[in-house]
């Protein structure tokens, strides 16, 4: 067999980077679009530096906000993955192991967004040096939020492991081996679970918020993760069949889909019985609850979002448990836009928010993000979409066989150095 | 001023770090280093940065560190100053007292405490907030008014409760904290690193008596009131996006000096002393009042202890 050396795999990195920057005219717009975006955020995040979190509108009493709502939302993103390795590889399902490595480039995108969101999130963002291990003085295990950065750095770097050999050994024209790779992608089921369960642990062990304190909230994130991750693959692919010669069965989307309703009828099962002990039992902790649902007083901003996400949910998992509905590309389309704004509502910034409010002293401070931290926000989003994009293009590439050695050997001599690209992406 | 230094500097990082995977933190803190150094920055900005962890700094290195810190602020304020670094005394637990039926709800302690701990004026923190509750209710945080203003205090039909650290022997904030920014002294006292802080702010997520506040924006303290004599966890100038919090005026505490709250308290209504000590004044209330403690229910375990003399 062989070994891969470090020489080769520069070769295939510089030639990949080449690749993922030449594509057609539609290609080039997007990529566009995306930096734009992403500069726009950047100048944002370049006020926010030079004025403090001040230029966003958290304050002490609602400490954590928008940045941190989507870090847990896209956690869930990330975790998602193994939606597909679990019916890929544990019961070597054909349909879906020919898209897994798509999931898996997903995680990696989505980790990316994470950590850009926490670092926008962060007062002294210079300071990250103080969580390296060894280097800085890591609060491990005591701080949940130390054992988050742990486990989201191992799914990262398992992740990008996985994809860059497979695609390396694609592209190499040789069969990749599983003795190697196949423990690594196992491996990373249990990461994906505990990722999820991290982050839901960090808000779970905070006894002063009662909103969070409970016990469902871990397998509630697990829950709604397994729906919103593949409401994004499942866009996701069918815009790659459109766009690409890349084949993914409608076997395939509809076992997804499936598997989605599954996981949402148990999220929303947690989340009656969620409901059913704060509103019964009525103690003051259902005023988090009443914030959201209800309103207090005045103050009701957070209601139209709060009942928004059930009813997308309970729309989406309508449609999706039955099969004519998930079947149809319309209804599949809808079932998935729902789930992504439910869950983005409901482990986002409707998690966060309704937990810090009231604060831990009684006082109702209301929340809604400053320009600033929307146009960050963006940014981050446009970050990982490019991330996103360029890793697609290369995947999509490698295993229709468009792009391998000899074809960059032969564009070498013919003295062009990239293969055309037959897709405009 | 190495601060300042750095702020004016971020920008030009700022481009590069939103495109960063964090597995590139090495990397990243290299980038800023070099940053540092190409903007012919000064020595004592990349110092700053470097700083080690309070508890890792050897008796020299604290020196140069507190000596830098002395004349950071001395060039910013034009004012001279000397910030302690005095540790804990052998069998001192420090324990505060807080008597309800006294408690007026005139927030003289708020602003004393503002004064003597250089609170930031301009972006407001104040370490204490003092809650109006109606005494039909009795203390029920849930029912609190933090901003009453009324004419004359006390008002008729209420009560009021300040509220600031607990100290607590078991503090949440300190568990939760990634970077260990945060720590129980011997003293009892629940201390922050500024310089080692983050501001990721989950230590206010877990502090059930928004005790922890956070330099949204850049701190600032007159100079002609700025109090300078100062401690390393006290009063010295935080910078901006750190956590900080009541220290039981630690620059006066270590010292035997009373807290400027309890100082400035005009009815007595606050008591402080040694709990260890069997004749201190906060353990004779104890003995012969009955005392409780905030949100006993979290086990937190305050040092902090509430009371009704009459």
């Amino acid at each position: 067999m062989n070994k891969v050396t470090f020489r080769e795999l520069l070769r295939f990195g510089f030639y990949a980077l080449r690749y993922m920057f030449t594509g057609g005219p539609a290609y080039y717009l997007w990529l566009a679009f995306l930096v734009a975006l992403a500069l726009w955020g950047g100048l944002a995040y370049r006020e926010q530096l030079t004025q403090g979190l001040v230029a966003t509108n958290m304050r002490d009493q609602v400490s954590w906000a928008f940045y941190v709502g989507n870090f847990t939302f896209l956690v869930g993103v990330a975790a998602a993955a193994i939606i597909l390795i679990i019916p890929a590889y544990v019961y070597d399902w054909k349909p879906i192991k020919e898209v897994a490595i798509m999931g898996e480039i997903l995680a990696i995108s989505a980790l990316v967004m994470c950590m850009l969101f926490v670092l926008a999130d962060l007062g002294q963002p210079e300071m990250v040096w103080h969580m390296i291990p060894s280097v800085g003085k890591l609060n491990f295990p005591a701080s949940l939020l130390a054992w988050d950065v742990v486990v989201l750095n191992l799914y990262f770097l398992l992740n990008l492991v996985i994809v860059v050999y497979l695609l390396y050994c694609t592209y190499q024209q040789r069969p990749y081996n599983k003795y190697f790779v196949v423990p690594l992608i196992l491996l990373s089921i249990p990461l994906a679970i505990s990722i999820h369960t991290v982050t839901a642990f960090i808000y779970n062990g905070m006894a002063a918020r009662p909103f969070w304190n409970a016990s469902i909230l871990a397998p509630r994130f697990l829950a709604s993760a397994m729906c919103s991750g593949p409401a994004i693959l499942l866009i996701l692919f069918q815009i790659l069949r459109h766009t690409t010669r890349f084949e993914i069965k409608d076997e395939a989307l509809w076992k997804i889909a499936e598997i989605m309703a599954y996981a949402m009828f148990i999220n929303l099962f947690l989340q009656g019985a969620e409901v059913f002990k704060e509103v019964y039992s009525s103690s003051e902790h259902v005023v988090h609850f009443n914030y959201l649902f209800v309103g207090l007083g005045h103050h009701r901003s957070l209601v139209p979002y709060g009942w928004g996400a059930v009813i997308c949910s309970l729309l989406a998992f309508g449609l999706f448990i039955i099969p004519a509905t998930r079947r149809h590309p319309v209804t599949l389309n809808l079932g998935c836009l729902l789930i992504y704004i439910g869950v983005y509502i409901e482990k986002g910034m409707g998690l966060v928010i309704p937990g810090l409010t009231p604060d831990a002293l009684g006082e109702i401070y209301e929340y809604v993000p400053t320009m600033t931290e929307v146009r960050i926000g963006v940014a981050c989003f446009s970050i990982g979409f490019l991330v996103y994009t360029f890793l697609t293009k290369l995947a999509v590439a490698i295993t229709l066989g468009d792009f391998n050695r000899n074809m960059v050997a032969a564009g070498d001599r013919r003295g062009r150095p990239i293969p055309r690209p037959s897709t405009p992406d | 001023m190495s601060d300042l230094n750095n702020r004016n500097l971020k920008p030009a990082a700022a481009d590069s770090e939103p495109g960063m995977p964090r597995r590139d933190f090495l990397k990243a803190a290299a980038g800023t280093l070099a940053t540092l150094a190409l903007s012919g920055c000064t020595k004592e900005a990349i110092e700053a940065f470097l700083q080690k962890h309070f508890q890792e700094l050897s008796p020299e290195e604290l020196k140069t560190v507190v000596a830098r810190l002395e004349r950071e602020c001395q060039e910013k304020q034009g004012v001279k100053v000397s910030i302690s670094t005095k540790a804990a005394a052998p069998g001192v637990l420090f324990g505060a007292g807080l008597d309800l039926s006294r408690c007026i709800g005139c927030r003289r302690c708020v602003y004393g405490c503002v004064k003597e701990n250089n609170l930031s004026r301009n972006h407001q923190i104040q370490w204490i907030r003092v809650l109006e509750q109606e005494k039909a209710k009795g203390v029920n945080l849930e029912d609190a008014n933090p901003y009453y203003d009324p004419k004359e205090v006390p008002r008729e039909g209420y009560f009021y409760i300040p509220v600031s650290c607990q100290h607590c022997r078991r503090p949440p904030c300190v568990k939760v904290c990634p970077v260990k920014a945060t720590w129980s002294e011997p003293d009892g006292i629940v201390v922050v690193d500024y310089n080692w802080c983050i501001g990721c702010r989950c230590c206010m997520s877990a502090c059930p008596y928004g005790a922890r506040h956070f330099n949204w924006g850049t701190p600032s303290v007159p100079s002609k009131h700025l109090n300078p004599r100062m401690h390393y966890f006290g009063n010295r100038p935080r910078p901006r996006g750190v956590v900080e919090k009541c220290t039981f005026c630690i620059q006066r505490t270590r010292e035997g000096r009373y807290p400027a709250c309890v100082e400035a308290c005009p009815v007595g209504a606050r008591k402080f002393g040694n709990l260890l000590d069997r004749k201190s004044e906060i353990r004779q209330i104890m003995e012969r009042k009955r005392v409780f403690v905030l949100k006993a229910e979290l086990n937190t375990q305050p040092t902090f202890y509430y009371f009704y003399s009459l």
